[in-house]
């Protein structure tokens, strides 16, 4: 008689259940108190001295700018603003992993992404406050800031298909958050790069609030890198407290992309320790001081500081002396903002279409009479 | 000159195109083997390759979605949305993204990207996919939208819609898909964007039309000839943004103006061709501007659509209405 002894598990709810529980382990290299738990991961990350000190520059550049940008905001010198604070780990770590020829399609809070891919930090806020001259990228191989949010994903997936066509030794990656893995175009993006094999790698970084909405609220599943799986996408969970982590997952995943193997799913722990915006959020309606000061001694620098110290790379003047350049540089881009010239509506006009329409001609004209 | 059927057309420039760019790719739902569900791309992927032409998974944002990320590689993207009834799953990419991305830019990155998509009522269509939905993307800054009426149009607008750097709207009247026929210039050539075209002159009254309207706007001046009235039919050809001065011309020519439209009354193309008229040309006017349009309804199943569609005799009657007026 045949036998087919695989019905039972079919049937077995629970046991489903517990697997997609146990399936994602999170990957933690450096931990809360600045320790290495795992020296071999730590190797496969493969940082030298100098790029540890960088990392770390990086992501103290990225603490500085969020402190700065907050006080602007405040003090009315900047548009839309979305605090980045103690999210170091998650987008600065993960980025340094790509190269210049990679391609970025962030999200609204991953400006610290684009600065460090070489968006200079003037139009950084230029776009923040409005000004259509922060949306010139260049070289950069960068996307505007993405504000709806899953756009950026379904976008990715165009670009390395593109990339895959070209032949080209690159990937392109997208961010988003936790809230934003309930969107249709988070699978969408996923799924058209898995089918089609291209070299993408997306980060669903789970701070734990979309907003006000807390990520248990977005959906049943135990794990967001459960949904990379659905696309049938690599996918990791992943310390986003933890730079080693971040940077050695990100790696391993643009390697796994250009070598031809498709896209990759990471999702990050982490926290938004700040507001969703500068623009009257208050977190306390929402959720508790208890549950912000559990989180902030997770947070990146803290733990980063202590390994780079212990390893003799890093002091408390060594980062004050950064500051202060970092500073220096936000000073200046704020400068080189305040000056820049007021928009012309009629360029407004000259912009929508390469080649205006008739009534939009007309337009242009008038407004350029009236020298707007 | 050859005949050609309005498909026939369509494919022909899709080729062309192919063979001459090599940037230019073209994707959507069943567009690869299968040729699209109306074999608009037939025979295209057998003879350009599965990295030129191919098939997408079943998701109309996907699809937007790459179309504007492959731009950044220097593709140009002829995209199929497989009836434009499936817009809203896309629309964010259209009017959210690729319209307002070189604005977005400011003028640094271009979206050449064409968006071919059937559209219109009239073949028993299940729900959801006959509806002349170019009012939602008309009112979008940042695209074009073109509708051919004519096989010739409708090479030579499609060929002007993948060599231009503007997001295009290329909507094909699903009824005229094998009605018609008519000649087709050889080889590669451009019609211009934006160029209203007179389709057939008269002197007595202007019937502003466009896409599969233009040909039940024919047969009305056919029918109105026969009662001594002169239409001239002008056939808008791109919607968005319109040509004035063409309209315009006409308008002082007859003095006398129906608009026509396939799309429902409510904040249509013809509302927009009356409000310029009367902005520009009120004093050539000799008669208020008629309207011929769908019913302000959602669009009808199967079975009453044909009850429903504006049709030759409603023309006629507006444009005896118009032309009586004093």
């Amino acid at each position: 008689m045949a036998v087919k002894d695989d019905n039972k598990q079919v049937l077995d709810f629970n046991l489903q259940m517990e697997k997609q529980t146990d399936s994602f382990p999170m990957l933690q290299v450096l931990n809360n108190d600045g320790e290495i738990v795992d020296e071999d991961a730590l190797k496969e990350a493969g940082l030298n001295e100098d790029q540890l000190v960088e990392l770390m520059k990086q992501m103290v550049f990225s603490r500085v700018l969020h402190e700065r940008s907050t006080k602007l905001a405040k003090q009315g010198r900047l548009g839309f603003y979305a605090p980045t604070i103690g999210e170091e780990a998650s987008q600065i770590a993960s980025n340094y992993a790509f190269e210049k020829g990679d391609w970025l399609f962030p999200g609204y809070r991953d400006i610290p992404q684009l600065v460090m891919k070489g968006w200079p930090i003037y139009k950084a806020f230029l776009w923040s406050r409005g000004h259509y001259e922060g949306n010139e990228f260049d070289d950069v191989n960068g996307w505007m800031p993405q504000i709806i949010i899953g756009a950026q994903y379904v976008e990715a997936a165009g670009a390395a298909l593109g990339l895959k066509m070209r032949k080209q030794p690159n990937v392109a990656y997208a961010y988003t958050g936790d809230g934003g893995t309930s969107q249709g175009d988070f699978y969408e993006g996923m799924n058209f790069a898995g089918a089609y094999n291209a070299p993408a790698v997306f980060f669903s970084q789970n701070n734990e609030y979309a907003i006000s909405t807390p990520r248990k609220l977005q959906t049943k599943a135990p794990h967001l890198a459960a949904k990379g799986w659905a696309a049938g996408l690599p996918s990791l969970v992943v310390d986003g407290m933890d730079p080693i982590a971040m940077y050695l997952a990100s790696k391993k995943a643009r390697q796994w992309a250009v070598d031809g193997n498709g896209p990759v799913f990471i999702e990050t722990i982490t926290n938004r320790l700040g507001a969703h915006s500068m623009s009257g959020d208050d977190p306390l309606r929402y959720r508790t001081q208890e549950e912000i000061d559990e989180w902030t001694k997770k947070e990146p620098l803290i733990r980063f500081r202590k390994y780079l110290e212990g390893l003799g790379l890093w002091s408390e003047e060594i980062e004050n002396d950064w500051t202060e350049v970092v500073n220096e540089q936000i000073d200046d881009g704020v400068k080189q903002a305040d000056g820049i010239d007021k928009q012309k509506i009629s360029d407004f006009i000259e912009q929508t279409l390469e080649v205006p329409g008739q009534a939009a001609q007309e337009q242009i004209n008038k407004f350029r009479g009236e020298g707007k | 000159m050859a005949q050609k059927t309005y498909i026939q057309a369509i494919t022909e420039a899709q080729d062309l195109a192919l063979a001459n760019d090599e940037n230019v790719v073209i994707f959507g739902e069943d567009v690869g083997k299968n040729g699209g569900v109306f074999r608009a791309t037939d025979g295209l992927q057998a003879k350009y390759g599965e990295d030129r032409v191919f098939n997408t998974p079943l998701a109309e944002s996907g699809i937007g979605g790459m179309a504007i990320g492959m731009t950044t590689q220097n593709y140009r993207p002829i995209m199929e949305i497989q009836f434009f009834g499936f817009v809203y799953e896309v629309m964010d990419s259209l009017a959210g993204q690729m319209a307002r991305g070189r604005f977005r830019f400011h003028g640094t990155r271009t979206f050449p990207i064409v968006v071919r998509s059937p559209y219109g009522g009239g073949t028993k269509t299940p729900e959801m996919h006959a509806d002349s939905l170019e009012g939602l993307v008309a009112q979008t800054p940042g695209l074009r939208v073109v509708m051919p009426a004519t096989p010739a149009d409708a090479k030579g607008l499609l060929l002007s819609a993948v060599e231009s750097n503007d997001p295009v709207i290329f909507l094909e009247n699903l009824r005229l898909y094998r009605s018609i026929r008519g000649d087709v210039p050889e080889g590669y050539y451009t019609t211009p964007l934006d160029k209203a075209n007179v389709i057939r002159e008269g002197k007595d009254v202007s019937i502003i039309t466009y896409g599969g309207m233009v040909h039940t706007s024919l047969a009305a001046a056919e029918e109105l000839a026969k009662d001594g009235i002169d239409a001239e039919v002008v056939d808008l050809r791109t919607v968005s943004p319109l040509d004035l001065d063409t309209i315009g011309e006409s308008v002082e020519k007859t003095g006398r103006v129906v608009v026509a439209q396939e799309a429902q009354r409510q904040a249509g193309i013809g509302a927009m061709v009356m409000s310029e008229i009367s902005e520009r040309f009120i004093m050539s006017l000799k008669a208020p501007i008629g309207r011929v349009a769908a019913p302000d309804s959602v669009y009808p199943f199967a079975l009453a659509e044909n009850e429903w569609l504006p049709k030759a005799d409603d023309i006629i009657e507006k444009v005896k209405e118009v032309v009586n007026f004093d």
